[in-house]
């Protein structure tokens, strides 16, 4: 229902409706800015305004000495990450629709497991894992790296395995019918339209995946958040400020992304390249109408 | 796996602290995000516009920044204070963080709830003359809910996992003292991770399938 907006929980205003709602507008108003006020008030008392601790983002040099070098750590882990999960994902998620039982369930179980697990736990686990049971050091990238392929990976396989089952079965059944082989079926039929499909969801699993770098810091991985929440306030000791900084960092990108996956969603519902209706990712809430960025939970 | 039977009081302890952690964040989620929805859906724009900033700046920073930003921003920096206990007061400070985030998905779960009632029980609500509050909270919430309990389900799993990142800021909560926990055994690293890898387990899945049942029980049958 996309046509359908929300405005008809309400009558259109009448007079007495319209003065009530500019009053309302007014009481809500002044309780925002009272709220504003009293925090602000509050960075006030702790000292928090001083320009001493807000100048140094107007200074290139760090920019380019201390946040640039984060930005790119974050972005090269999410990078390196998305480009192997990807294929990854496509491994498990195909796989999950074999018909031998003995790839189809190790896929499931991998899927499901990965699924299951919070990234923390796995980034912990290569990082101390890797060197106690393989003998060796994983660097923080090498760990986070790791945890993200395989949690991402595994979210992928589902948005595969959704995106192949949304082509209509009617595709294979000819596919069969002029005696194409299961390989070929899902290589010229199947993939070929669920790709179109599922492109959407996989760029907001990117969001996600770029998102949940940020873990790193708590390994030590000296990313975009480690710029603003361990180096930038060990220079200026102004944690709050830069960590508001780094924030507006993170949502900007996050946003430009989310508007490339809209903007692909768009693409393939009207695409008449395929078949399938695009697949919405998982866990995904889909409203009509919202704005770009993250949809995914978590 | 002697490690992981001499440790069991520690990790059920860690636990309970993630058990803890997800109620307690999940309960003012639950709230704050109800609120926040319907602001969304409210006849005034600045009411609207407030729930949408919050909802888009929540969902685009990383859980990591937020808990770290309620851990050493409010707690050391503007010295907000619950307890005199420096533990306890980090774990209120990690629970504001995961219900400010987890809220803003509830919040666009709801209002996608709100989307699936039928325009025509908004429609005879107003004609019968319910005001917008009414509306809501009589005809249309009542519905919403009922029809987005599987995707709350799945937003209280996330959190449930999500928990973990309150490790940023010291809460002894299961992936902590999973950490600790292998630094004190190295020779034992894999037991351990099983076994709190089937601890989430354990959480998560009949969660999943708790909420499955409830959506069923409880969807609205039309």
């Amino acid at each position: 229902m996309s046509t359908r907006s929300t405005d008809i929980l309400y009558d259109a205003p009448g007079p007495r409706a319209r003065a009530r709602n500019t009053v309302l507008t007014v009481v809500v108003v002044v309780v925002a800015l009272l709220a504003a006020y009293t925090m602000v008030a509050k960075l006030g008392e702790k000292n928090q305004l001083d320009p001493a601790l807000w100048t140094p983002f107007l200074r290139g040099d760090v920019w380019i000495n201390l946040i640039v070098p984060g930005l790119l750590n974050t972005l090269s882990a999410a990078l390196v990450a998305s480009l192997i999960a990807v294929p990854f994902g496509f491994v498990l998620g195909i796989g999950r629709l074999s018909d031998h039982a003995l790839i189809r369930v190790p896929a499931g179980v991998v899927v499901e497991f990965f699924r299951a697990i919070p990234l923390l736990i796995m980034i912990f686990a290569v990082m101390y894992g890797g060197s106690a049971v393989f003998g060796l050091t994983v660097t923080p990238f090498a760990a986070v790296v790791v945890g993200l392929v395989l949690y991402n990976g595994s979210v992928l396989a589902e948005i595969v395995r959704a995106g192949i089952q949304a082509v209509p079965r009617g595709q294979s059944e000819a596919a069969y019918a002029v005696g194409l082989r299961k390989g070929q079926v899902m290589r010229m039929i199947l993939l070929p339209q669920a790709v179109t499909a599922m492109m959407p969801a996989i760029v907001s699993q990117l969001v996600v995946l770029l998102k949940d770098t940020a873990l790193g810091f708590i390994v030590s991985f000296e990313d975009l958040l480690n710029a603003g929440a361990r180096v930038l306030p060990s220079n200026f000791n102004n944690l709050i400020p830069s960590v508001i900084v780094i924030a507006v960092v993170y949502i900007i990108i996050n946003l430009v992304v989310g508007a490339v996956a809209t903007w692909l969603e768009r693409r393939s519902r009207r695409s008449r390249k395929t078949t399938a209706t695009p697949v919405e990712p998982p866990g995904a809430i889909v409203v009509a109408g919202t704005t770009p960025g993250v949809s995914a939970v978590d | 796996m002697q490690a992981l039977l001499d440790e069991f009081p520690v990790i059920l302890n860690a636990f309970w602290l993630t058990i803890r952690l997800t109620l307690a964040s999940g309960a003012a989620a639950l709230v704050l995000g109800t609120i926040l929805a319907a602001m969304r859906v409210s006849p005034l724009p600045v009411l609207r516009g407030i729930g949408t900033a919050y909802v888009n700046i929540l969902r685009n920073t990383p859980l990591t920044l937020v808990i770290v930003f309620c851990g050493l921003g409010l707690g050391l920096v503007l010295d907000v204070s619950f307890s005199t206990s420096l533990s306890t007061n980090y774990l209120w400070l990690s629970i504001i963080g995961l219900s400010a985030y987890t809220a803003a998905f509830v919040c666009e779960a709801i209002r996608s709830g709100i989307n699936t009632v039928p325009v025509g029980q908004a429609e005879a609500a107003r004609a019968i003359g319910l005001t917008f509050s009414q509306n809501l909270r009589l005809i249309v919430l009542p519905q919403a809910l009922r029809a987005v309990v599987a995707p709350l389900g799945s937003i209280l799993i996330a959190l449930t996992k999500n928990t973990t990142i309150a490790a940023a800021i010291g809460v002894t909560e299961a992936s902590l003292t999973m950490k600790t926990l292998f630094e004190a055994h190295g020779d034992a690293v894999v037991p351990i991770f099983f076994g709190f890898a089937l601890g989430f387990l354990v959480l998560t899945l009949p969660t999943g399938l708790l909420f499955t049942w409830l959506s069923r029980r409880l969807a609205v049958v039309r």
